[in-house]
This record gives C-alpha cells, sequence and structure tokens, in this order.
C-alpha cells in the first residue's frame, strides 16, 4: 500500500464507481490520512471551482469508499462515549462567550455590589472583618451553581433543537450521556469558579496553594452534583421557559437559605431548620471554613462569622460536609440515569 | 490506485448473522390509546434495495420507520433489521442501522465535522479511520470545504445533507430516511437523489425510505403505498403504474359537454373536466386516439396521451389524490382539536 495511492484529491474520479470492488480502507492508509487531508486542503485552494460547497449536485466521481464498522458494546465504548459528551460541553462552553460572562454577572453583584452596600450595616456584627470577606465563600459555592444549572439546562435546549434523539439512538448505554454530561458541566461550572477563586485578593483572602485547592476540589465536587441535580429535572421538561422557571424556583431559596450571605448559628428556629435541610448549606459551610482558616482575624469575629452547622449541637466536619454533597450527587445521578433511561 | 491485499481490508460487518434479507416484517402493530396507527403491516426488503413508503401525512410512515429503528415499541407483530430483532436485540439493530430524521437533529454550536466526529465517537467508530471516513462522506454530499463552519450558519439544504453524511458515518448496513427532501428547494432534493444513487453504487447499503412526494418514489427500486396505517399495494414502481392498465388522454374540443356526453354514448368511458379540458382513462391510449377522431362528432382541437403516473396508482388504490388525502387528514386534525378545545364530546 504506497502513500501516493491515498490522495483523496478531487481530480482522482478516474476511479471507477460501482465496480462492487471499490478499494477498502486499511489501517496504514488511514494513518497517512491526515497528511492526505492537508494536501487535500492546498488543492482545494489551488481549484477554487471545487470549492463550491452549497448548492449543485456533487458530480459522482467515486470517492474513495472507507468503511468502518461498529464494534460490540464494551467498557471503553462507553467510555469513549463519555468523553465525547463531556468533550462537546467543553466545545460548546467555549464557542458560548456570552454564557461565560452572563453567568458571571450575578455572583460578582452579590459578592461587590450587596457585600459592598452592605458593609456599613454590618460592621458592628462582623468584628472588623470585611463583609465581602464574609460572603466570599458563599460566593466560591454560588458561582458554580449557576454554571452548572446552566449546563443542565442544554438537556432541554437538546431536547428542543432534536439534538438529544442523536444521542439517544446511538448505541451507548443512557448512563454515558448522563455521566458525560455531568462531568461536562462539572468541568465548565470549575472553570467559572477558577475565576472567582483569582478575586480572593480583591476580598482580602490570600492567595494560598493549599487553600485553593481545596475550594476548587469542593467546587468540583458541587458542580458534579448541581449538575446531576440540574439534569434530573431537566429530563422531565420539555421547554426552556419552564425549566427557567423551576430553576429559579428551586435555585434562589437554596442560594438564600444555604447561609452564603449570612452566618448560620443564632438564626430563628425555622431557618435554622431549614439550613440544615439545604443541600446548599454543606457546600457552603466547609468553603467558608476553608477559607476562614487561611484567614487572620480575631477568635471572636471567627466565633461570630464562622460556626458552622451543628447537627443537635454537635459540629458537622468537613469532610462529612464534603462526602454529603457527594452522595446527595451520585443519589440525583442515579434518578437522572434512571429517568434517562426511561424516556423514549 | 495501490490494489489493496484481501486480508489488510477492514470487514463492515459487526458480528452480525448473515442473512439475504435487510429488513422482515410481520404483522407489526401500533396503537396509541385507541388510535390504531399502524394496523399489521407485512414486508420484506432485500439486501442493496432502495425501498421506499410512500403516503400521505398520518398514514403510519413514520410510525413504522420508528418501530424499525427500535425507537417505538411494536405493540404487536415482529420485525428484524439486518438481521436483528428490533425488541430484542435494540443494540445489534441500532450499530446496524443510519437515522436521518424529518427534524433536525444536528448540534448548531459544533461545526460540520465536530458534529460528524462526535457521531463517531459516539458509535465506537475506530479512531484511525474517523477521519478517513469523515472526508469520505463529507465529499460525497459536497461539504468538505465547509467541515469548519458551525452548522448554525448552514442553510436547511446543507444541514439535511449533513445529517445523510452524519447516518453513513459508521456505514451502516440499512439506511433509514425519513422524508429526506421535505421542505427542501428542487434543486437540493435532485442532489440528494444523486447521493443515493451513489452510495448505492458504491456500498453494500440498503436504504429505506419515506417520502409523499410522488416523482420520488420513482427513484426507488419497490415502493410501499401505505394508507390509513395499512400497506394497500407494493411493487416496483414500473409494475404498479403498468397494473393500473390504462392511459391517460386528454383532449381540449370545442364544446367540453357535448364531447363528455358522447364519449358516453359512443364508447362507454366516463370522462370528467380537468383544468379546461377533458380527461378520461383508456387503455391502450395510442391506438384509441384514431377512433377518437374517426368517431366522436364533436370537433378535437389538442390531444395528449400520458402513461400512468404514481398518482394514477395512488388515486387507484386509495380512491384520492395524496393531495387531497393530506387535507383530509388535516381537516380532521383541525376536527378533533376544535372538540377538545370545546370541551369535548358534545
Amino acid at each position: 500500500m504506497s502513500e501516493h495511492g491515498t490522495e483523496p484529491t478531487a481530480t482522482h474520479s478516474a476511479q471507477a464507481p460501482g465496480d462492487g470492488s471499490a478499494p477498502v480502507a486499511t489501517a496504514d492508509r488511514a494513518a497517512s490520512a491526515d497528511r492526505a487531508a492537508s494536501v487535500d486542503r492546498h488543492a482545494a485552494a489551488d481549484h477554487p471551482a471545487d470549492g463550491r460547497a452549497d448548492g449543485a449536485p456533487h458530480a459522482a466521481a467515486g470517492h474513495p469508499v472507507v468503511r468502518v464498522s461498529v464494534p460490540e458494546r464494551s467498557l471503553s465504548s462507553e467510555l469513549r462515549a463519555i468523553r465525547i459528551v463531556w468533550r462537546r460541553e467543553l466545545i460548546r462552553y467555549r464557542t458560548d462567550r456570552m454564557r461565560m460572562v452572563t453567568t458571571l454577572v450575578q455572583p460578582l453583584l452579590f459578592l461587590f455590589v450587596l457585600g459592598a452596600g452592605l458593609n456599613r450595616l454590618s460592621s458592628a456584627g462582623t468584628h472588623g472583618v470585611d463583609l465581602m470577606t464574609f460572603i466570599y465563600p458563599g460566593i466560591l459555592a454560588i458561582s458554580v451553581l449557576f454554571t452548572a444549572m446552566f449546563s443542565a439546562a442544554s438537556i432541554v435546549w437538546d431536547r428542543e433543537f432534536g439534538f438529544l434523539r442523536e444521542m439517544m439512538v446511538a448505541p451507548v448505554r443512557r448512563s454515558s450521556i448522563v455521566v458525560g454530561k455531568c462531568l461536562g458541566g462539572a468541568t465548565v461550572a470549575s472553570i467559572q469558579g477558577i475565576v472567582v477563586i483569582c478575586l480572593a485578593g480583591a476580598v482580602h483572602v490570600p492567595y494560598d496553594p493549599l487553600m485553593i485547592i481545596e475550594v476548587f476540589a469542593l467546587q468540583l465536587l458541587l458542580a458534579f452534583s448541581i449538575t446531576a441535580f440540574g439534569v434530573m429535572v431537566a429530563v422531565r421538561i420539555r421547554q426552556m421557559q419552564s425549566f427557567m422557571g423551576v430553576m429559579q424556583m428551586i435555585i434562589t431559596p437554596m442560594f438564600f437559605i444555604s447561609g452564603a450571605l449570612f452566618p448560620v448559628s443564632g438564626l430563628p428556629t425555622w431557618l435554622g431548620v431549614l439550613n440544615r435541610f439545604d443541600p446548599l448549606a454543606y457546600a457552603v459551610d466547609p468553603m467558608r471554613r476553608i477559607v476562614f482558616s487561611h484567614l487572620s482575624i480575631s477568635p471572636l469575629a471567627r466565633a461570630a462569622l464562622d460556626r458552622g452547622i451543628t447537627w443537635f449541637g454537635w459540629r458537622v466536619p468537613t469532610l462529612l460536609e464534603a462526602a454529603t454533597v457527594v452522595a446527595l450527587g451520585l443519589i440525583m445521578l442515579t434518578i437522572a440515569i434512571v429517568e434517562f433511561s426511561t424516556i423514549d | 490506485m495501490a490494489m489493496s491485499e484481501p486480508g489488510d481490508a477492514v470487514t463492515a460487518t459487526s458480528g452480525a448473522a448473515p442473512c439475504a434479507l435487510a429488513i422482515e416484517v410481520r404483522d407489526l402493530v401500533k396503537t396509541f390509546g385507541e388510535v390504531r396507527a399502524v394496523r399489521g403491516v407485512s414486508f420484506q426488503v432485500a439486501l442493496g434495495e432502495v425501498f421506499g413508503f410512500l403516503g400521505p401525512n398520518g398514514a403510519g410512515k413514520t410510525t413504522t420507520i420508528n418501530m424499525l429503528c427500535t425507537l417505538t415499541r411494536p405493540t404487536s407483530g415482529e420485525a428484524r433489521v439486518a438481521g436483528f430483532d428490533v425488541v430484542r436485540q435494540r443494540d445489534e439493530v441500532r450499530r446496524n442501522i443510519g437515522l436521518v430524521f424529518q427534524d433536525p437533529t444536528l448540534d448548531g454550536y459544533l461545526t460540520a465535522a465536530q458534529n460528524l466526529r462526535l457521531h463517531a465517537e459516539l458509535y465506537g467508530v475506530r479512531s484511525d479511520l474517523v477521519a478517513p471516513r469523515m472526508q469520505q462522506v463529507l465529499r460525497m454530499v459536497g461539504l468538505w470545504e465547509r467541515r469548519d463552519a458551525p452548522v448554525s450558519t448552514f442553510s436547511g439544504g446543507m444541514r439535511r445533507r449533513l445529517e445523510i453524511a452524519r447516518g453513513l458515518m459508521h456505514s451502516p448496513r440499512v439506511l433509514f430516511l425519513d422524508e429526506p427532501t421535505i421542505g427542501l428547494d428542487p434543486q437540493t432534493r435532485r442532489s440528494i437523489w444523486g447521493y443515493i444513487r451513489e452510495l448505492k453504487e458504491q456500498e453494500e447499503i440498503t436504504i429505506f425510505m419515506t417520502t409523499h412526494y410522488m416523482d420520488e418514489a420513482e427513484w426507488c427500486d419497490r415502493i410501499a403505498i401505505m394508507d390509513h396505517g395499512e400497506i394497500v399495494a407494493l411493487d416496483s414502481p414500473q409494475a404498479l403504474k403498468a397494473a393500473i392498465g390504462t392511459d391517460r388522454v386528454t383532449i381540449q374540443t370545442d364544446d367540453d359537454d357535448a364531447a363528455i356526453e358522447a364519449l358516453e354514448r359512443h364508447f362507454g368511458i366516463r370522462a370528467r373536466r380537468s383544468e379546461g379540458a377533458v380527461a378520461f382513462a383508456v387503455a391502450a391510449g395510442e391506438r384509441f386516439v384514431p377512433r377518437l377522431f374517426s368517431e366522436l362528432d364533436v370537433p378535437i382541437r389538442a390531444v395528449s396521451v400520458s402513461r400512468p403516473t404514481l398518482d394514477d396508482v395512488f388515486m387507484s388504490y386509495t380512491g384520492t389524490t395524496i393531495r387531497d388525502a393530506e387535507e383530509d387528514q388535516s381537516r380532521h386534525r383541525n376536527r378533533v382539536m376544535m372538540q377538545m378545545m370545546s370541551g369535548g364530546r358534545r
């Protein structure tokens, strides 16, 4: 098999179509295909007549036939499916510049406008800690929240625009598609989270490498769980407007109750109870604990601001909180997979 | 072009049992609640055939195709595609079929090449063959030069062509096309038929398609005419037309009423007015024309004789033209909708 036999340029139409013995691709031939493709790009530039992309029926010149096959379903084919669904999320994120900006607007508003605006009111209660510094860990969590929800929304979008069908009929497990989607959402959300991590200096939080790693890991977990939650909701919903409405209804209370904007100790009983049932609280609390452990503030301020979530007086440790986030995420992922597998 | 040794060829089969039939359907039924969308259809499609399902909207074509593609579970009956059962071997069926849906299913954010690559990855096409296969199918539909453009910039015709290319990415043994040319301009429709012919020449592929364009059904090796969930006729277009046995004769006269009356009296032919002329059906039309001139006492200004079209075939089996059948359907739908809005049965 020689290399020049593989040049798929526009002038190769001498090859007879329909004689039944059309050449079949071989591995070594395919290996040179990339080169052939780049050669061809020049060929196309040299012959602009061939560059017509739309319209006229293409002359039935025998394009070299490359036969491929679809293998039996296996773990590696499922992993490939997961990877490509994940990559699609990243490609879409990269091409959608508006989304990068719009999903950041809300967290930044809360951090800088609300933080700076209410600072004077609250300075008595924060024992000298800037309010922006206090709500910063909360913002680290919710920046991920909004982006992850957006990623999950794309399932509704895909259904509306038909693309979901393309994935549904593929010979892969539905769970691979859901897992790929959740990993994609988690990755995209974490990229947004990094932007907020970068703002630490602006709110008097030091750039400590260990803190950054811990915060980022927590963001990843949270983003995955939230995407799984979003997918679980999105599978049942057919219209974008309804999804956005439902999300507003769920996300906003979750965010307010989580303690992102206020300390969770000494709350009115009803709010304290709600807080302990809010999954987001178990992401905000460890986030705050990590950030505060790298601040040099008075013990009084620490006691007032970072008391953390307690279960009947027992302070829930960071790892257990993170585990709660993961466990909830896995439960929702499972529900999402089951739901996704049963729809047509 | 260097010859490839038989030994190093990559075969297209994916562990399927060899079979002589691409599609085998027996008594397939689908009911949605009380609506019997498909009422027991049976047919077989041979390997390498271009098989068309012809019928008005709502005749059950898409439901049938969805059952064959494993997207809808049949209520009863049996269907095998590429040798695999559509209910018990869904995965095997899916590995061996390509699908082009009526509604677009592309990701507009991605480029043409990215859409195809995504498909290849989902189907597990060997990585080193993805690029050459992509080049082949994109060249075939004339979109190779546009491969790096986002699909959102494509026209409707380009999208449909890209969907066809994508359906072929994994070398399916059976390609399903649900109304592949609906809503396209004549030029694009023609080029899509060009690809289908080219495909048939180049690859061992069976094509199953639905259409409600009569002129397109002519391209198929065999067609099944579907009406109200049943197959009312199944044969090659030529055989179906020949079976009608009559030609269509159209005459222009000085006095149409007198001509219609005279035709009835002299020949026992029932003619009718059609677009300012008199039309009727008769066997062996050319031989009838001389008798017409000598025996009809009404002056004739022009005569045309035409072979039966698929429209006539459709008419003879269903008693209506495909267009009228569709108008009936939409009228029916409107009526149902009005009833629903006004609070159900009265």
